[in-house]
């Protein structure tokens, strides 16, 4: 490795050699300091990705490591393509990804306005709703199915409390009418205070003096709402939405937990479907391009997000 | 401050307090139910109407450490009387202890995974954010966008082809190749994070080092690294929570030596049906650290949640 001696601005000693490895030049050091990043990013990352293309065009099976194996074209993707079962699960995971951005967009938003209205310990009662989403998924998923028994979990007894509806008469993991809507509320419980945390910020953002020249061009409250708050909170609740929409198309603890896809297959959501695909049928090319084809909308989906990221960041 | 038409009257605060306070109270209510749930009997986790008070008991704890044997009553008389506490419970049960549980393991392994691969996305982190925030380098923001981009692949996905080179490499099921693992996951965060930190600190600083005479390298570590410590701690953090709770690979990598808690923790099972105390007991131990963290975390929340697109 060349050691570039130069772009000291004084040296007024003469330097010694340690202070000649130690006075690289910045794009040496650039350089050395970048490397290792991109190195363990392309080893974990990157060739991973290349060799999953590669197998997403054979037949290969992990479990028979000594069939041969055949390169079969787009055959994989193809046949993904045109499974039933493939579409079943992206349109579970449509009604999950659509209804739990919704509540968490409504809930989160009208969460942060109140806290917007400074009442006395907001940042206290702020910390506090946070907690949730901090939380290991896999280990609070797992406790939820406790909260969602029929008759003993604590969900019905509340269920019972408001409706009188018997909690035994229901479960809301167990029934396929349910299900889908037991993801959703624990989602949207774990998950809110994420949504409130990032309008809160969009909200404290706009500035109060256009809010005072509104007063004085006596705007009603409403009008401001719908004419400066909504819009100027905007680019933030798109920031939000994009950052759930995409961590929910990968979802795979929390519903792996609660229903792990059951019962028969109304929750199984893509990343649940692969799992079975890969790592129980153990089908490696056809998993590989079920991934493949993943990787292709979620990173479709992450530059939008940078986009939008940006957009926020130049604020 | 001044008085302001725009501040809200007395009246909405209060009301706005009042529903926001409901909310907070309600949606503690699952967290509180899993700590509860971890001092009570088994019976007392299960009674319908759900207990809210009840008479506070170890048996989750002791359960969770212990692995237990049915034994006859015969051979119970015959033992010496129990000489501690959780003797004590698990004999009510006509049981003996037989050994330690792997709890205690499974919680070590994520100490050690979460602290080691912490300390390594930090290390790299710290020093590729600097670089990004001070120097040309060529492709930077593509660079960037490749660095975010590799957190937002579907962890199953990436999954399949790891898992195959990990038993080529040796790697699966070991520490050391779970703590590689969310140390490549957790880069995209901490150099994102660390840039924006950075970024934050004048140049000039470094500057006036330079023209005092110091190298690069001593600008970096005696002037920048002292003023970044808050933001690389909280970084740190984030890393960490990661890596504490990460489920998917530590689920489809690991089984045995190197498994981490969030797997295991729903596996726990008692004797005739599942064991919600010593479940709640396990989750508990596991979640409450994570819990103080975030209140430590607190100002720094949204940057961390948002790769640092969001500053307060």
């Amino acid at each position: 490795m060349p050691l570039y001696v130069a772009q000291r601005v004084a040296v007024a000693t003469p330097s010694n050699l340690a202070h000649r490895i130690r006075g690289l030049s910045d794009r040496t050091i650039a350089w050395l300091f970048v490397a290792p990043t991109i190195f363990l990013l392309l080893a974990v990352n990157i060739f991973p990705l290349i060799w999953t293309i590669r197998l997403s065009l054979t037949n290969f099976r992990t479990n028979r490591p000594n069939n041969a194996v055949e390169f079969v074209g787009i055959e994989n993707y193809r046949k993904i393509l045109t499974d039933p079962d493939t579409w079943q699960s992206l349109q579970a995971t449509a009604h999950f990804l659509i209804w739990t951005i919704i509540l968490q967009v409504l809930i989160g938003f009208t969460l942060a306005y109140l806290i917007n209205k400074k009442f006395r310990g907001n940042d206290l009662w702020t910390t506090l709703i946070v907690l949730p989403m901090m939380l290991s998924p896999a280990v609070v998923g797992n406790f939820w199915t406790f909260l969602y028994q029929p008759q003993i979990g604590l969900f019905n007894y509340f269920i019972e409390f408001i409706s009188g509806t018997d909690p035994a008469s229901f479960s809301m993991i167990g029934e396929v009418a349910l299900a889908p809507w037991a993801i959703v509320i624990v989602d949207t419980w774990m998950w809110t205070p994420f949504v409130m945390l990032i309008c809160l910020a969009g909200l404290r953002s706009i500035p109060s003096s256009i809010y005072e020249a509104a007063e004085c061009d006596r705007a009603s409250k409403w009008r401001q709402f719908w004419t400066i708050t909504i819009p100027m909170a905007l680019p933030f609740l798109m920031l939000a939405v994009l950052f759930r929409g995409i961590e929910n198309f990968k979802m795979f603890d929390l519903v792996v937990q609660l229903t792990g896809g059951g019962p028969g297959s109304t929750t199984q959501l893509t990343s649940i479907d692969l799992k079975r695909e890969a790592f129980e049928k153990w089908r490696t090319g056809y998993a590989s391009a079920y991934a493949v084809i993943l990787f292709v909308t979620v990173f479709g989906l992450a530059s939008i997000y940078v986009k939008a990221l940006n957009k926020v960041k130049d604020r | 401050m001044s008085y302001s038409i725009t501040e809200p009257s007395d009246r909405q605060k209060w009301i706005a307090g009042l529903l926001v306070i409901t909310y907070a109270i309600v949606t503690l209510i699952p967290l509180v139910w899993i700590i509860a749930t971890g001092f009570k009997t088994p019976s007392d986790a299960i009674a319908y109407p759900p207990k809210v008070f009840f008479e506070p008991s170890l048996e989750g704890y002791v359960n969770l450490f212990t692995s237990r044997s049915r034994v006859t009553p015969e051979d119970l008389a015959a033992l010496p009387p129990p000489a501690t506490f959780y003797d004590r419970i698990v004999r009510q049960y006509d049981m003996v202890i037989t050994g330690p549980s792997r709890y205690g393991e499974r919680f070590m392994n994520s100490v050690i995974i979460g602290f080691g691969s912490t300390f390594l996305s930090v290390f790299l982190g710290t020093i590729a954010a600097y670089a990004f925030s001070r120097f040309k380098v060529p492709l930077k923001d593509d660079l960037l966008f490749f660095i975010l981009s590799t957190r937002m692949m579907p962890p199953i996905a990436v999954a399949i082809p790891i898992f195959l080179m990990y038993r080529q490499l040796g790697l699966s099921d070991t520490h050391l190749g779970m703590i590689l693992l969310y140390t490549a996951v957790n880069l995209s965060l901490s150099v994102w994070l660390l840039k924006g930190f950075i970024d934050e600190i004048p140049i000039e600083y470094e500057e006036a080092a330079l023209i005092d005479g110091y190298t690069r390298f001593q600008a970096f570590y005696k002037v920048v690294l002292p003023q970044a410590a808050t933001g690389i701690a909280s970084t740190a953090i984030f890393c960490l929570i990661f890596a504490w709770n990460e489920y998917a690979f530590a689920a489809l990598l690991t089984s045995g030596t190197a498994q981490t808690a969030p797997p295991f923790i729903p596996t726990i099972i008692g004797t005739g049906g599942k064991d919600w105390p010593a479940v709640a007991a396990g989750a508990t131990l596991f979640l409450v650290p994570i819990m103080v963290f975030t209140i430590l975390l607190r100002k720094h929340l949204l940057r961390g949640i948002t790769f640092g697109a969001v500053r307060k």
